[in-house]
């Protein structure tokens, strides 16, 4: 992805204060409420019948953590995401099969979570940012695909 | 997609809480648009898009106006935006996947303004919302 610095250390700022934990487990949750065929691919999670059992699930917030962390090992790696999502996508393709629109979904409810914990300091800038780098990751774990 | 009752309640219930912020809030959304999806300039050629534009504030309140009300016609709103539809059929022509970058925004410029509202199923139901809108303004393209 192409960042300018201002960007990268906007981004960078921003993401120390995130608690990974929390807003993973957010972001998952709201994908799985907003866009319930998504859903799909959690049928072992248990409860996912009301938004207040999804937010609340602990395998929910377990994985979006785990999903979470991943992103942010992402954002050290800012030159080679493809690289360093490689393995991952192989995964996901070949194991998970996932379709990767999912991870288009879940980048743009992961900018809507963040905006809802920081508010106007989600500047317009920041979101930019923040939207190249989702679209990069996205891109990322969809490159291995056959 | 069918907008459900606890649709039009969460839907009401959030737009009130918008209030009279409306407008700052649709050019805030516009501003959040044109800058991480700069492909949505090519449409506004004719506007000054720099921050505090008098012509993006318009706009934002343009677009304010219209979704305030659709918020009171959810029940008839390919009724109530067709002659918005008409505009953005045969003038506009908007290109339909446009409508997902601006709507994308505007939950975002909600989710920063009203987060203690901004909850998960009010989330969903203003998605959906969006969506519908949207629908309509692109149901007569072809």
């Amino acid at each position: 992805v192409h960042l300018t610095g201002e960007e990268k250390s906007g981004l960078t700022a921003l993401w120390a204060k995130v608690n990974v934990e929390e807003i993973g487990g957010e972001a998952l949750g709201r994908l799985l409420v907003v866009y319930p065929w998504t859903q799909r691919f959690f049928e072992h999670f248990g409860d996912l019948s009301t938004a207040d059992a999804v937010m609340k699930n602990p395998k929910v917030k377990k994985h979006g953590q785990k999903v979470l962390a991943s992103f942010g090992e992402g954002l050290k790696h800012l030159d080679n995401l493809k690289g360093t999502f490689a393995t991952l996508s192989e995964l996901h393709c070949d194991k998970l099969h996932v379709d990767p629109e999912n991870f288009r979904l879940l980048g743009n409810v992961l900018v809507v979570v963040l905006a809802r914990h920081f508010g106007k300091e989600f500047t317009p800038e920041l979101q930019t940012a923040y939207q190249k780098v989702v679209a990069g990751v996205a891109n990322a774990l969809a490159h291995k695909y056959h | 997609m069918v907008l459900s009752p606890a649709d039009k309640t969460n839907i009401k219930a959030a737009w009130a809480k918008v209030g009279n912020h409306a407008a700052d809030f649709g050019a805030e959304a516009l501003e959040r648009m044109f800058m991480s999806f700069p492909s949505t300039k090519t449409y506004f050629s004719h506007f000054d898009l720099g921050h505090n534009s008098t012509q993006v504030k318009g706009h934002g309140k343009k677009v304010a106006d219209a979704l305030t009300k659709a918020v009171g016609h959810l029940d008839t709103l390919p009724d109530a935006l067709s002659d918005l539809s008409d505009l953005h059929a045969h003038k506009l022509r908007v290109d339909p996947v446009n409508f997902k970058l601006l709507s994308h925004c505007l939950l975002v410029t909600l989710a920063a303004h009203l987060p203690g509202d901004f909850t998960p199923p009010v989330h969903a139901s203003l998605d959906k919302f969006l969506a519908s809108v949207s629908t309509v303004l692109t149901s007569k393209y072809r």
